[in-house]
């Protein structure tokens, strides 16, 4: 009997059995596999970019850092990251300010903005390739509506895409044009999860609208403002569907971010190896951009809980 | 009440102001697409000396439809894309349901894993792959689109309805197990009905990108398979430009996604999963 009793003693009945503490890794093992499968070639990646591989030769073979030295000391790269940067900053700046300022605009619930909800999502949904179609139609100087607009003004023959100057001006209003409807939307949705007390007591206390704004509104909006950052900032540094699609980089290489001297390299110059490390260092600097808004966006939103 | 407090001027003038704004953001957003459909009606040689008043023809709409492959494209992209989403709802559900439930070792490192699958540069993944997929025979297939597009449909399916299915109490699923059932039981005759509708709207959200996607297709789809988003581009590309062509191709690409948002604005009409939805983004 007593024996019995110790022997039982031995098992420790709070530890959960092998088959269940496993389960959860054979639940997601699936979903893992093929995300993971996939990014095998993303290693593949790395390994390429110290070898001479190129589309056109079945023959490669080590060279080292060469690529990447190449890379640091040719102007093209530094060119491709100012666009980028450029363009990255400049569409997530315009879309912040434009996406949050018509999402406290629709903050009051009227008809009028029950609709608009609604129509403001049709942007959002549209492919940014097939955008760059629309906006054609909009901006040609023959047929759009956009000329016969400015010649109202005065002005004939705006360049848009054709020209240095304004290219990157066009691209970033296609840009706005599709995703500010999401910071909009994501912003709209914080709004309506704010609580209704602070906001009352701030009302009885007779509180101005800006100051409301400044010390209620904004702090409270800002994990939310955070998402639609994050999530913007990452797709407009790596863009390439809107500027393959109004002009492929052009015209010159005034529009040549990262993502597309990277396409040209490797595809219509078929030197891939050459192509790869610009896009390490594309994916480096998204990366840590992604990993340090993720950070702050965590802690904001403990201090908008109170925590 | 607290408007009654408001100084007159303002008043009067905020809402006019605020409508005013209003509306020329719509103008902005909406716009585009007004002009697109409107193109779309217009003959050739009405492109170019009309504005709103014109008399409409079919003749765009019978040139990029009849005897051309632009439809072929339209359906291999629905192939894709739907196909994409199937895949992802499979693999992708049960492993948002682990995220959410269990407790196990690096769930947040998983967590975050698949979440930063979105934000790798889509052409540094597309490079290598077609590379590899050249060698083993997966390019220009329906497997190998499919497959790649799980980088686009995964990680927004697993997050969204991670935050879903942690919204639902553990106690169903306890008074399930006392009941007598197994946890796959649980998993698909009570919680999978409850979250139906979310599921079914964050699948279609992920169809939409799916649907938009264009460095993928253009990349690894060749001769084979079209998808609309590289097709309607053809139309721009030639020397010759038939506008009213060009805006065919882009009313028949956006048609679907104005469906589809329409039918996602009528399911998040609840106030509940609007709330959870907010909820979900705040704890990110």
């Amino acid at each position: 009997m007593f024996g019995n009793k110790k022997k039982n003693a031995e098992v420790d009945y709070n530890e959960i059995p092998a088959h269940i503490r496993r389960r959860p890794y054979y639940i997601i093992a699936p979903g893992l596999i093929i995300l993971i499968g996939i990014m095998i070639p993303f290693i593949t990646a790395i390994v390429l970019s110290f070898t001479s591989y190129s589309f056109r030769m079945p023959k490669f073979k080590f060279v080292g850092l060469k690529n990447w030295i190449k890379m640091f000391t040719s102007d093209d790269f530094w060119h491709a990251l100012v666009v980028t940067l450029k363009y990255g900053l400049g569409a997530t700046a315009v879309e912040m300010l434009l996406g949050t300022g018509v999402a406290l605009l629709l903050k009051k619930d009227t008809r009028y903005s029950r609709i608009l909800k609604v129509l403001f999502t049709f942007p959002l949904m549209v492919a940014p390739a097939i955008a760059v179609l629309i906006w054609q139609l909009m901006t040609s100087n023959t047929v759009g509506v956009l000329e016969k607009v400015l010649n109202i003004f005065g002005v004939y023959n705006f360049p848009w895409a054709a020209s240095h100057q304004t290219a990157l001006f066009t691209a970033l209003v296609i840009d706005a044009w599709v995703n500010t409807p999401f910071v909009l939307l994501l912003v709209l949705a914080g709004i309506q999860s704010l609580p209704k007390s602070p906001f009352e007591a701030a009302a009885v206390d007779g509180a101005s609208g800006w100051f409301t704004f400044k010390t209620l509104t904004f702090p409270m909006l800002k994990p939310f403002m955070y998402i639609a950052l994050l999530f913007r900032l990452m797709a407009a540094l790596q863009e390439f569907g809107i500027i393959y699609a109004l002009s492929k980089g052009g015209p010159g290489d005034t529009l040549m971010n990262i993502s597309l001297t990277a396409y040209i390299t490797g595809f219509t110059y078929q030197k891939l190896a050459t192509a790869l490390p610009y896009l390490l260092v594309l994916w480096f600097i998204v990366n840590k951009s992604a990993k340090f808004l993720v950070k702050r966006q965590r802690q904001l939103a403990k201090q908008a809980a109170g925590q | 009440m607290i408007e009654g407090k408001k100084r007159g001027a303002w008043g009067i003038a905020e809402p006019i102001l605020r409508n005013l704004g209003l509306t020329l953001f719509a103008m902005f957003a909406l716009f585009p697409l007004v002009w697109m459909v409107l193109c779309s009606f217009k003959s050739d040689a009405q492109m170019y000396n009309t504005v709103f008043a014109f008399t409409p023809t079919l003749e765009n709409y019978k040139a990029v439809l009849v005897g051309t492959d632009y439809f072929k494209a339209f359906f291999q992209n629905l192939v894709v894309a739907g196909g994409a989403v199937l895949v992802t709802i499979i693999a992708g559900v049960p492993c948002a349901y682990a995220l959410a439930r269990y407790n196990f070792k690096k769930k947040e490192d998983v967590a975050f894993q698949i979440l930063s699958f979105k934000f790798a540069p889509e052409i540094l993944v597309i490079l290598p792959v077609f590379l590899i997929f050249q060698k083993i025979g997966l390019y220009d297939t329906y497997f190998g689109l499919i497959w790649v597009y799980q980088l686009i449909t995964m990680p927004l399916v697993i997050w969204v309805v991670r935050g879903y299915f942690e919204d639902i109490s553990v106690e169903v699923e306890q008074a399930a197990q006392l009941d007598g059932y197994a946890w796959y039981e649980i998993f698909f005759k009570t919680l999978i009905p409850l979250i139906k509708p979310c599921l079914v709207s964050s699948a279609l959200l992920a169809f939409i990108f799916a649907w938009n996607s264009f460095t993928f297709p253009l990349i690894l789809s060749g001769f084979k398979i079209q998808t609309i988003t590289i097709t309607a581009l053809r139309y721009i590309a030639s020397d010759t430009v038939h506008y009213g062509q060009v805006a065919v191709a882009s009313t028949i690409a956006v048609l679907p996604e104005v469906v589809v948002a329409l039918f996602i604005q009528n399911m998040y009409g609840s106030r509940r999963q609007q709330s959870s939805a907010a909820s979900r983004m705040k704890c990110l």
